[in-house]
């Protein structure tokens, strides 16, 4: 790992002007990512702004329509919030199957959506829920917030402040979980609210997308047997050491089915 | 480098380091605290396992900068005295281990672990022990170990 300063401010306000007056600065949330990218030396940033002192950025609230999840909320802190499991339990579920414990302690929501790596869970949350990204400058919807892989619509020195999180009728994730990392060999996050169904799919391509197919499919009928023969390009997923296009197709349709059985017993 | 103070196993301590410097390194080499291992360096193995403010994390992935002002405990803050930690215990009853580098680690998780979930079953042992790995007992005799040692927690 390269040298860096390192900052703990107190305020946004404190933050946006370190961004400016640094070099080359990095937001520092949970860690998980960004400290093993430096230790590869495939990030060197000329500071480190650790997040972790400032009020009002973590934290998890819940009205009638919607949850509110601070950026810095750890990934524990979904898994096991009372208010999570109540209005939305499906997101409770994904973060509590996010990595290992160690790992759930550290990494936090917002770390994770500005990552936006091809295989991580709360993106597929974002997008099958229809959730808007609160950031320091402006609300980002999430159709529009997320790029492909590791882009995302963030500027330069914007920071996520909170992400809000519509409350469906209901909704369920289900994931392939690469054995060896917990990623998502592929991760399908379905739910259905009076906007809709959506289906969002993470792991199985460059970044996470909608199968609007299924959406379609599911709005008609909503049962497994909706989604028979309903396939994504295979030309279009990633293939990899872990698995070839054709298998992570075939699993989006496996991880679907079994989202939308879970929702219809 | 900058002045880098906290409480590690009730202690206040202080050192004098690099931003860079990594929390397990601190710990092991700045305090002489040689319980907490390095296994991979690239938060898989858990090897390194210690509590900041109460919650198990692996030490490899956090700067010892992010962990000033909080309350760290290692192994060897876990014995009271000469008699062991009930999860110590239960690790050397029941064979918990052959080479013992995992040890340290996944006794930490362990009750970072029956913290959290007091009566465990050996389904959600497993699962919880997803971040640690050893590579000489097979999991069978931590997983006894573990169930053993929230038997009497
Ligand atoms: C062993 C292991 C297993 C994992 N398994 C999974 C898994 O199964 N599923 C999964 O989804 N993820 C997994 N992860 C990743 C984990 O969820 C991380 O927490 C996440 O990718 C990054 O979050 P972080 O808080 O640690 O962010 P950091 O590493 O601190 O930051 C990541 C990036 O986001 C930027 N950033 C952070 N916060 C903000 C903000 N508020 N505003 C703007 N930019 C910001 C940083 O500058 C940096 O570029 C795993 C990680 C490890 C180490
Ligand atoms: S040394 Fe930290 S996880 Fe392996
Ligand atoms: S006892 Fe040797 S690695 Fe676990």
């Amino acid at each position: 790992m390269y040298q860096f300063e390192y900052h703990r401010p107190k305020t946004v306000e404190e933050v946006t002007a370190l961004l400016a007056r640094c070099e080359s600065p990095k937001i520092l949330a949970g860690g998980m990512t960004l400290l093993a990218t430096m230790k590869q030396r495939l990030a060197a940033p000329s500071d480190l702004i650790d997040l972790q002192d400032i009020p009002g950025i973590s934290g998890i609230s819940a009205d009638a329509k919607n949850v509110t999840i601070g950026a810095m909320t750890r990934h524990a802190d979904v898994a096991s919030s009372k208010e999570v499991a109540r209005a939305i339990p499906a997101l409770a579920y994904l973060a509590g199957r996010i990595g290992d414990p160690l790992v759930r302690h550290r990494g936090t929501i917002g770390g994770s959506i500005a990552n936006n790596d091809p295989a991580a869970d709360y993106p597929a949350a974002c997008l099958g829920l229809g959730a808007s990204i609160v950031t320091n400058s402006r609300e980002i919807p999430a159709d529009d917030y997320f790029r492909g892989m590791f882009e995302t619509a963030l500027k330069d020195k914007e920071i996520i402040l909170r992400i809000v999180f519509p409350i469906p009728q209901n909704a369920a994730y289900q994931k392939f979980p690469n054995p060896a990392s917990r990623y998502a060999m592929v991760g399908a996050f379905v739910s259905r609210s009076a906007a809709g169904v959506r289906v969002a799919v993470t792991g199985a391509g460059p970044g996470v997308f909608r199968m609007t197919a299924m959406e379609t499919a599911l709005a008609k009928t909503f049962t497994p047997a909706a989604l028979d023969g309903i396939t994504a390009p295979i030309g279009e997923m990633l293939q990899d050491m872990h698995a070839s296009g054709e298998y992570r197709a075939s699993l989006i349709g496996v991880m679907a089915k079994r989202a939308v059985a879970s929702l219809t017993g | 480098m900058t002045v880098v103070a906290m409480q590690v196993n009730g202690k206040q301590v202080s050192a004098d380091v690099e931003p860079r410097t990594l929390l397990v390194h601190y710990i092991r080499e700045n305090l002489r605290l040689t319980g907490t291992h390095v296994g991979c360096d690239t938060s898989q193995c858990g090897a390194c396992v210690v509590h900041v403010d109460g919650l198990a994390v692996k030490s490899c992935t956090v700067l010892a900068v992010q962990a000033a002002g909080s309350k760290v405990r290692t192994i060897e803050g876990l014995a009271d005295g000469d008699s062991l930690h009930p999860v110590q215990a239960a690790f050397k009853e029941h064979h918990g281990l052959q080479c013992g580098f995992c040890t340290p680690g996944m006794i930490m998780t362990a009750v970072d672990m029956l913290r959290r979930i007091p009566k465990p079953d050996e389904a959600t042992i497993r699962q919880e022990l997803e971040g640690n790995f050893c590579r000489c007992t097979g999991y069978h005799n931590i997983v006894k170990a573990i169930k053993a040692a929230s038997e009497v927690l």
